[in-house]
């Protein structure tokens, strides 16, 4: 029975659906039944050889680099730092997230839960920290930036909101010659990387510097400005604008007795941004901090230092549930803050028109129809003593300045219809990103917006489509140097994860300016860099170079290649020398081999030790440094 | 200097019935060249002793000289080990045998240790049936010395400078048939799925139990025209039947199942399920076995997979009735009894 090819594939997209026994099809005028088909289908569902030319393959193995929204080569400034060269490291950092210091103090660090590390041992790399002492140790890297002054090309972008999305969008597009005009209601730039961050997690010193790297590039700053109309920016023709105004409203808490209180509660990210300004030095001896994110953290931590001596964090979800980052809680803690879970707020207990503490309903969380519901225990409430209270639980968008006339669309939430790839609203000219674009995220996903919206606007001035988006720029290079020699230090080190030392607690918590951490020493900076697993160095396979040996096979540490007959992925992630569990994780499997075997790599654990290219003996296996970097505007189009 | 094995193993490695992973079963990191047959020996006894769940102070690995015999270094690091002079491991997995019969002897050979200098006690030591397993790594040249030919290279075979070998070759799987060894195996370095149940069941014998595996010199003879080199194997391998080791089970109650299929029931109530792929051959017959080597050689063919075992052999102890208490657990009171007793013997004797 003939069919043809073009057939074969209607019906694929018709009827393939694993119900499908024996379905009849009328194809031609011709009736076929279903199920001869699926025989030939699958044969064809066993895996694909790996596509290695796809650059999106090998950035995935590289698990940090990956979960960066910045998507910052790791492993290559780790390698650098290691290798002491702490302004190269810097300036792979600068380029990618533009914040080296601010991130490497107070990122919220989404590669190190992803790092590979944490997946063969307890404790992933301390990347974050790493970060730091390249950042403390760097030379000079201004002669190393883009130098000014830069040929005008005519045209003018204004940036509303000078926080780390816009920044980013500063640095990119002024080296191409755009006339860049930042607006801020505050004196100085940073947005909330100087509002909200306290200056105890965040010297000011360091936030100056990498925020004047970037004015330095020739931006026209309007501080103290607040723009009141988008129209009017509109009309000033500009070629471009672009949103970055935050998220800045912080929420209320609308329960009895908060007019009543009113003087003695504050919102918590305009209280920590009065305190960053010097407009507030004071706060009670008994504060209760409402809320349990970082921002909660910070506002404890910082009463801590402005005269709270009975500082309390009170959280309506379980201690395991709180949206702080772990280490966040932990310095919390250290600094004799007692973080109460399980406690809803009920009413301000006002005595005489002073705030005197807060009423709490206990509850526990119980898990009903698969949904987590907080349900009151039934004890009786609790009264937390207060002079003052701090109102953490979360912030939202506003843009009371956006005429709703003006062009851009906002959707049923009030919030700006923006593309996702594009960062582009409704109104052609205008751009969002950071966190004025979905709400409240962190400083590298801002910045990661930035980068993009910088392409976007480029794209635009010169008349080209914003989905003509630049590829990443790629490159795999060999790094066999010898019998037993790579390029890059392939020793897997057991070394457990270093702790970084703090100031004294004294001397930090009677200093609202005084840095807490003192970060890695250098020699610390070393040890913790060479627990890095060298992710981007690729083993690749060449498939007629095998000879079913088994050489890799019987060295892996960890037991990641298996010679095996091809099949279905969940077939061939269960028939590995240590089933392949972990779907997250790519398979890497070659093409047919002499035997009609192949080989599948589950990228899950391995090491990155090499070993499988060191004992191959015909270098069907290789060790390859992979780079990856985002194309940024200014890279990619100088 | 990077050539250092990483500490870690997967997180998800299994444990066998003794609670080691397999892991536990391995040896320090080898130095033979990369690619080299002898590894993958090497891990295929990692495995056979992780599934076979052996506690590794049981176990004793001796070897005499040579590539091979420096493999002991690079598996079950936590057994017991001997490397001996050129060719004479078996008396020294002799001598180790009798005076303690409670260990598995693990003997590692190659070709010139065995089919040259070692060739008499090889033959001897099968003569004996001594209780152990002995593993030839055949490649067919002096890896070590820069690969000449050794007396298992085949008449014919070209070496790597392109000379060709004017000499019968030595096959030891039939000349351990014909010297009445117990349980004879052949095998491929590269064909662990086949490799691995030979192993077990080689350990499970009581008897000697001989495997010889080729396993290709990468460096010095994987060459075109050689008859031992990875391509060269895989084209003419044929094997026996596909093997299974089964474990003690009691739901299999006839000794021979329907078809291809053959169980071959062992000594302690474990089986060996055989897919026979040759018709004319059965392995527990000696002549069968014989013929199915000879015809194979006849066709260029290397047989591999059981070849010859007999399941009710009595090993050496057996034979010249020895205490079933090893010998080294007798004290002085055992081995001295006393007067009286010299008596008695001395009274019968009259």
């Amino acid at each position: 029975m003939f069919i043809k090819i073009s057939y074969f594939y209607k019906i694929v997209n018709d009827f393939l659906s694993p119900v499908v026994k024996s379905k009849r099809a009328e194809i031609g005028g011709r009736i076929f039944l279903i199920h001869q088909f699926l025989i030939v289908l699958e044969k064809d569902l066993t895996m694909e050889p790996t596509n290695i030319k796809d650059p999106e393959y090998f950035h995935k193995v590289v698990d940090c680099q990956y979960a960066c929204p910045a998507h910052t080569p790791v492993p290559e400034y780790i390698r650098l730092i290691a290798q002491e060269k702490y302004t190269e490291a810097y300036m792979v950092n600068w380029d990618s997230n533009v914040f080296p210091g601010v991130l490497g103090r107070t990122c919220d660090r989404p590669c190190e839960p992803a790092c590979r590390r944490g997946r063969v041992e307890e404790e992933p790399v301390a990347i974050c920290r790493l970060k730091r002492v390249a950042a403390d140790n760097k030379g000079d890297v201004k002669q190393l930036m883009p130098q000014g002054p830069f040929k005008p090309n005519g045209k003018k972008v204004a940036l509303i909101g000078a926080g780390p999305a816009a920044l980013t969008l500063a640095r990119d597009l002024a080296p191409l010659g755009y006339e860049i005009h930042l607006y801020d209601e505050q004196k100085l730039g940073g947005g909330f990387m100087r509002s909200q961050i306290p200056s105890f997690r965040l010297p000011e010193t360091v936030l100056n510097e990498e925020v004047n790297f970037i004015l330095d590039l020739g931006i026209h700053t309007h501080f103290n400005h607040y723009v009141k109309s988008l129209k009017e920016v509109l009309a000033n023709q500009y070629d471009a604008v672009f949103v970055g105004t935050g998220a800045p409203k912080g929420r209320d808490l609308e329960i009895p007795g908060r007019k009543e209180a009113d003087a003695n509660i504050h919102i918590g990210i305009n209280w920590l941004a009065s305190v960053a300004f010097e407009h507030t030095s004071k706060i009670g001896e008994n504060v209760i901090v409402l809320g349990g994110g970082n921002t909660a953290m910070d506002c404890c931590r910082t009463a801590r230092r402005l005269g709270g001596e009975q500082v309390k964090v009170v959280v309506r979800s379980p201690f395991a549930e709180m949206k702080a980052s772990p280490w966040e809680k932990e310095d919390a803690q250290h600094e004799d803050i007692p973080i109460i879970d399980n406690h809803v707020p009920k009413t301000f207990v006002v005595e005489g028109g002073v705030l005197k503490g807060m009423l709490f309903e206990k509850v526990q969380a119980v898990v009903e129809n698969g949904k987590r519901k907080l349900v009151p225990t039934g004890e009786p409430d609790v009264l937390i003593e207060a002079d003052d209270v701090l109102v953490a639980i979360g912030q939202e968008n506003s843009f009371p300045w956006i005429e709703r006339d003006a062009g851009v669309e906002f959707d049923q939430w009030n919030m700006p219809v923006v593309d996702e790839k594009t960062f582009c609203s409704s109104h052609p000219k205008v751009f969002f990103g950071g966190d004025a674009a979905w709400g409240p995220k962190n400083v590298i996903t801002a910045v990661a917006h930035g980068h993009q919206a910088a392409i976007s606007i480029d794209l635009m001035c010169r008349n080209e489509a914003l989905t003509n988006r630049p590829s990443p720029y790629v490159n795999l290079v060999s790094q066999k140097m010898g019998l037993h020699e790579w390029a890059y230090e392939s020793e897997v080190v057991t070394d457990n994860r270093y702790i970084v030392a703090q100031a004294d607690k004294k001397v930090t918590l009677s200093n609202r300016k005084k840095e807490v951490e003192l970060g890695y020493s250098l020699s610390e900076g070393f040890k913790e860099a060479q627990r890095c697993l060298n992710c981007d160095a690729q083993t690749v396979f060449t498939d007629d170079k095998c000879i079913e040996c088994d050489a890799c096979v019987d060295i892996c540490p960890t037991a990641c290649i298996t010679f095996t007959t091809n099949a279905d992925e969940t077939t061939l992630r269960g028939q590995l020398k240590v089933p392949a569990l972990n779907t997250g994780q790519d398979l890497y499997v070659s093409g047919p081999l002499k035997t009609q075997r192949v080989m599948v790599k589950d990228e899950d654990v391995c090491l990155h030790c090499g070993l499988c290219a060191e004992r191959c003996p015909t270098s069907a296996w290789d060790m390859q440094k992979f780079f990856y970097n985002i194309t940024k505007a200014h890279t990619g189009c100088l | 200097m990077t050539y250092i094995r990483p500490k870690f193993r997967h997180p998800e490695l299994p444990k066998n019935k003794l609670g080691y992973t397999i892991s536990y079963y391995e040896g320090a990191l080898s130095t033979l060249c990369a690619g080299c047959g002898h590894d993958s020996i090497s891990a295929g006894i990692v495995q056979a002793a992780y599934e076979m769940n052996i506690e590794p102070h049981k176990l004793a690995k001796l070897s005499g000289i040579g590539c091979s015999s420096k493999t002991p270094a690079y598996f079950l690091s936590n057994s017991h080990g001997f490397n001996s002079v050129h060719g004479r491991m078996p008396s020294v997995a002799t001598g180790a045998n009798m005076a303690n019969r409670d260990l598995i002897y693990f003997g590692v050979s190659g070709d010139g240790d065995s089919a040259s200098i070692g060739m008499g006690q090889f033959v001897h030591v099968i003569r004996r049936n001594l209780n152990m397993v002995y593993i030839v790594m055949n490649n067919g040249c002096y890896g070590l010395t820069k690969g000449q030919d050794s007396a298992t290279a085949d008449r014919g075979s070209k070496n790597k400078s392109g000379n060709v070998n004017l000499f019968q070759s030595i096959d030891l799987a039939s000349l351990a048939i014909e010297l009445g060894a117990t349980f004879v195996a052949q095998s491929f370095s590269g064909d662990k799925t086949q490799l691995v149940p030979l192993i077990k069941a080689a350990m499970n014998h009581p008897g000697f139990a001989f495997i010889n595996v080729i396993s290709p010199c990468v460096t010095f003879n994987n060459n075109v025209g050689s008859t031992k080199s990875y391509d060269f194997v895989r084209e003419h391998v044929e094997a026996t039947a596909t093997i299974d080791f089964v474990p003690m089970m009691s739901e299999i109650k006839a000794e021979y199942t329907e078809g291809d299929s053959k169980m071959v029931k062992l000594h302690d109530g474990t089986y060996l399920k055989l897919h026979k792929l040759s018709q004319e051959w059965d392995p527990l017959n000696r002549l069968s076995a014989m013929n199915a080597v000879h015809n194979a050689r006849e066709k260029d063919e290397i047989l591999t997979g059981l070849l010859y075992m007999d399941p009710d052999s009595g090993d050496l102890h057996e034979m010249i009735q020895t205490s079933d208490r090893p010998l080294n657990t007798l004290t002085e009171k055992e081995l001295c009894p006393g007067p009286e007793v010299l008596k008695n013997i001395n009274a019968d004797l009259r």
